[in-house]
């Protein structure tokens, strides 16, 4: 029985290792970014490289500002886009529909989450970019078809979450408001709705951390010209677009400023994890296992 | 803030109207799906074929097929599974059976959430700087795989953690009360009721990894022959897509290739679920 | 002859005192229950004979606890080994999801019984003595959540068997049951308490009057009263004791 102690003390131990392996992976990824990327903000300061407006890495000028731009306004018109019709979805799915075409709607949400993003950007690049010139003209490739794609692809995100803080509403609260003889949208409207609000906002925050992160389905329709856009029918280059695409050949301080880029996007993430865990913690909201 | 709405219309009408608006959006949802994946399957299909699937590219993707991606593909996701699969039920018992709600747990939970927020570009950026040059593994299968490795890992621990904490106590006492230990316990009693949700968590991460091009694209090279060793380069086969569509080597072939991954995507999700139905149903009668 | 000795127990959740000074015999291969409102502490008292309550952490006590004469509390105690010895039946059937088959080979199995016909043997013997042979035999692979709740009890009742124990705890074991499952139940103690000694949780005292040869009733975490069943409810000592059994409350 010694022989026993021993083996669940040995196993216990074990399992310890693999809980904490995941902190010093972020630390690992943390350090490496940070390692490469200060020497951006040291050769070029780290205000000139944030509010820079010129990005030219073979004339040595490493500004991002255009790409931070770039970033926020592909995510925003997406959002605008995304979140009316993924909380009707949600509401439909969770308050509405009846039990069979939930059934139905559930795999479909799934499978929209599982489609590569490779293949969204392709399907943008041969369907939305064509469109998007033919009846807006340009090239196509644009912050409009950039956020058309994100738009889609944080759909699921939204939607999911959403979905579950609907959910979470007890059923009293239903019953409550039916027994006044309030019709179901007006339930909805005046006591699920506001019951649920904290969990949407982070279901939406965390959509807004997918739009910002994503890479290369946006770079495959966003056109990529680094410039602050003067309509939402030009191109554009988000942060993560200009690390992808220029990686593959950077040496130098070319190279600790891709990293410095990244480094910008991870605060951009850090303070949306930083709201999103705030509200959760504010509200207990329970998001049910979602993520950025 | 009282809208007008109700007035102009009576309640029933604005349910009316609202239901409408409901079934659109549901309506809109199903549609995106049909639209995305039928365009990508009517186009790419009459490229797949037995041939295409199991010949080498030729001129660097204009013509041949993608036999070497599809083996990459399911190399580097193999390699991701095999590594995150222990790290992160490990986490996720350990968390749930010996840790409590504790502070390290509160930690290793927001370092989960963390990881999971990583932009998948940042990945590439870590594997290229840590796999690629520290470690000196090279643009190889094992660096991309590690890198899908890490990414997996969040989500292969977070829906272990939701299944095993799920998981009645009612269990684990019919078991020490026979005089089962505690890991006897957990390896007997609580990890096969939680299969189900581990193994869709499981697919969750693999189905991430498989469809990932942005994290491997500094690590895992971009070599069109088959990868023999671990330490070859290789080319998934969304990073192939990417490279086909984005370099305009060859429309038909991208298409061919986006349905191929497409359809591997969903084979894969489909058999997992029903293969985790019929345990379920096999562990908890019918 | 006595199988457990409890001297002077005193068991506490952080703060708060569950079990004030209790001091009882039970006797070998005799059927003992345990009477007396909800929260009183009887429950805790059977999960603290068999170490149970370790599992939860504010969990502490004094005083001593004795399974043939050896203190179950001392450090050399192997609770794994403990447990083997007393075995438990819970207050809702709780059958491990595998098949039939399986929940009762588990203890076998976790002792380090690798011998399959061994296993296949014990098995058949575990669930003749639960009285479940007959309605599974030829439905052994099948799992065990299939099973009616009184099919389900006397499952876990045929897997603590299969550990040969020396005593059976039981928990309020037919609480979630019908009244046929009960009866059932009953039965299968009566058959049982020939072989190991019994101690049953019981809110129903009609049952504690069938099936037990001692009572003791318990209020407020202190035990008042410990007697011969019959003389216990037909001619109480103490006060507290008639008020409850003639259902002044409770």
């Amino acid at each position: 029985m010694e022989k026993n102690r021993l083996s669940e003390f040995l196993i216990e131990k074990g399992l310890f290792i693999t809980a904490i392996f995941s902190i010093v992976i972020i630390l690992l990824i943390v350090s490496f970014i940070l390692v490469e990327g200060i020497p951006a903000f040291e050769n070029y300061g780290f205000f000139h490289f944030l509010f820079g407006m010129e990005w030219g890495p073979s004339r040595g000028q490493f500004g991002v500002l255009a790409m931070i731009i770039g970033s926020i306004y592909v995510t925003l018109l997406s959002l605008l886009m995304a979140v009316p019709l993924s909380l009707l979805c949600a509401i439909f799915m969770a308050e509405v529909a009846p039990n069979n075409i939930r059934k139905i709607l559930k795999p479909v949400i799934e499978t929209l989450s599982g489609i590569p993003s490779v293949v969204y950007g392709f399907f943008g690049l041969i369907v939305l970019v064509p469109l998007v010139r033919t009846y807006f003209g340009g090239t196509g490739f644009s912050l409009f078809t950039a956020s058309l794609i994100l738009t889609v692809m944080v759909l699921p995100t939204i939607i999911t979450i959403s979905q579950d803080s609907l959910r979470a509403v007890p059923q009293e609260y239903r019953e409550a408001s039916f027994g006044l003889g309030a019709t179901n949208w007006q339930t909805i409207r005046h006591v699920i709705f506001p019951a649920a609000l904290p969990g949407i906002i982070t279901a939406i925050i965390l959509g807004m951390g997918r739009a910002v992160g994503e890479t290369l389905a946006v770079i495959m329709v966003a056109g990529n010209v680094v410039q602050i856009p003067g309509s939402i029918f030009d191109p554009i280059r988000p942060l993560t677009a200009n690390i992808a695409l220029e990686m593959g050949y950077a040496t130098g301080l070319h190279y600790n400023a891709l990293f410095g880029t990244a480094i910008v996007l991870f605060l951009i993430i850090g303070l949306l994890l930083l709201v999103a865990n705030y509200i959760q913690y504010k509200y207990k909201v329970d998001i049910g296992g979602g993520y950025l | 803030m009282s809208l007008n709405l109700p007035q102009i219309l009576s309640p029933k009408n604005s349910q009316r109207i609202m239901n409408a608006i409901f079934v659109c959006s549901g309506l809109i949802t199903v549609l995106i799906l049909i639209f995305i994946i039928g365009y990508i399957l009517i186009m790419g299909l009459p490229v797949v074929n037995l041939e295409f699937i199991f010949s080498n590219p030729i001129d660097s993707g204009r013509a041949g097929g993608i036999f070497p991606m599809i083996i990459s593909s399911i190399y580097v996701t193999l390699i991701a599974g095999i590594v995150s699969t222990p790290l992160g039920v490990g986490a996720a018992v350990y968390l749930v059976e010996y840790a409590g709600e504790s502070k390290i747990t509160k930690i290793i939970r927001f370092g989960a959430e963390t990881l999971a927020s990583i932009p998948s570009i940042v990945y590439g950026l870590f594997g290229l700087a840590f796999f690629v040059v520290s470690m000196g593994l090279g643009w190889s299968i094992l660096s991309g795989g590690l890198v899908l490795a890490i990414m997996a890992l969040p989500t292969i621990f977070q829906v272990s953690e939701v299944t095993i904490s799920s998981i009645p106590s009612s269990y684990r006492e019919g078991s020490y009360g026979l005089g089962a230990t505690k890991w006897q316990t957990i390896y007997r009693v609580v990890l096969p009721a939680a299969i189900p949700g581990i193994v869709t968590g499981i697919i969750l991460g693999m189905t991430r990894a498989i469809s990932e091009a942005a994290a491997v694209m500094f690590a895992v090279g971009s070599a069109l022959s088959v990868p023999i060793s671990m330490f070859d380069p290789g080319r998934p086969l969304p990073l192939h897509l990417y490279v086909l569509a984005t370099e305009g080597i060859s429309l038909e072939n991208a298409y061919g290739t986006a349905a191929v991954l497409v359809i591997l995507v969903l084979a894969v999700t489909i058999i997992a679920n029903f293969l985790i139905d019929k345990y379920q149903r096999q562990i908890m009668g019918r | 002859m006595n199988r457990i000795e409890v001297n002077n127990l005193n068991v506490y959740f952080g703060d708060s005192q569950v079990l004030k000074d209790i001091n009882i015999n039970i006797p070998k291969n005799t059927v003992t229950a345990l009477i007396g409102p909800s929260g009183c502490g009887k429950s805790t008292f059977i999960r603290t004979v068999n170490r149970m309550n370790d599992l939860i952490p504010t969990f502490s006590h004094d005083g001593n606890v004795y399974l043939d004469g050896v203190d179950i509390y001392n450090p050399k105690m192997d609770v794994v080994d403990l447990r083997k010895k007393i075995g438990m039946v819970f207050q809702k059937p709780n059958p491990f999801p595998k098949s039939i088959f399986e929940n009762v080979a588990y203890g076998l199995k976790v002792h380090g019984l690798n011998d399959d016909d061994a296993i296949a043997a014990r098995v058949e013997e575990s669930l003749k003595s639960a009285a479940l042979w007959e309605e599974v035999e030829d439905k052994l692979e099948d799992s065990a959540m299939g099973l009616s709740g009184g099919q389900q009890q006397r499952l876990c009742i045929a897997r603590t068997i299969a550990n040969n124990p020396e005593v059976i705890l039981m928990d309020e074991p037919c609480s979630a049951l019908d009244p046929i499952s009960t009866t059932k139940i009953e039965d299968l103690i009566h058959k049982l308490k020939n072989d190991y000694t019994i101690i049953i949780v019981t809110h129903n005292m009609q049952q504690a009057t069938r099936v037990s040869k001692y009572t003791s009733f318990f209020l407020l975490g202190e035990l008042i009263e410990s007697d011969l069943t019959d003389k216990l409810f037909i001619d109480p000592k103490d006060k507290r004791t008639e008020d409850y059994i003639t259902g002044r409350f409770g």
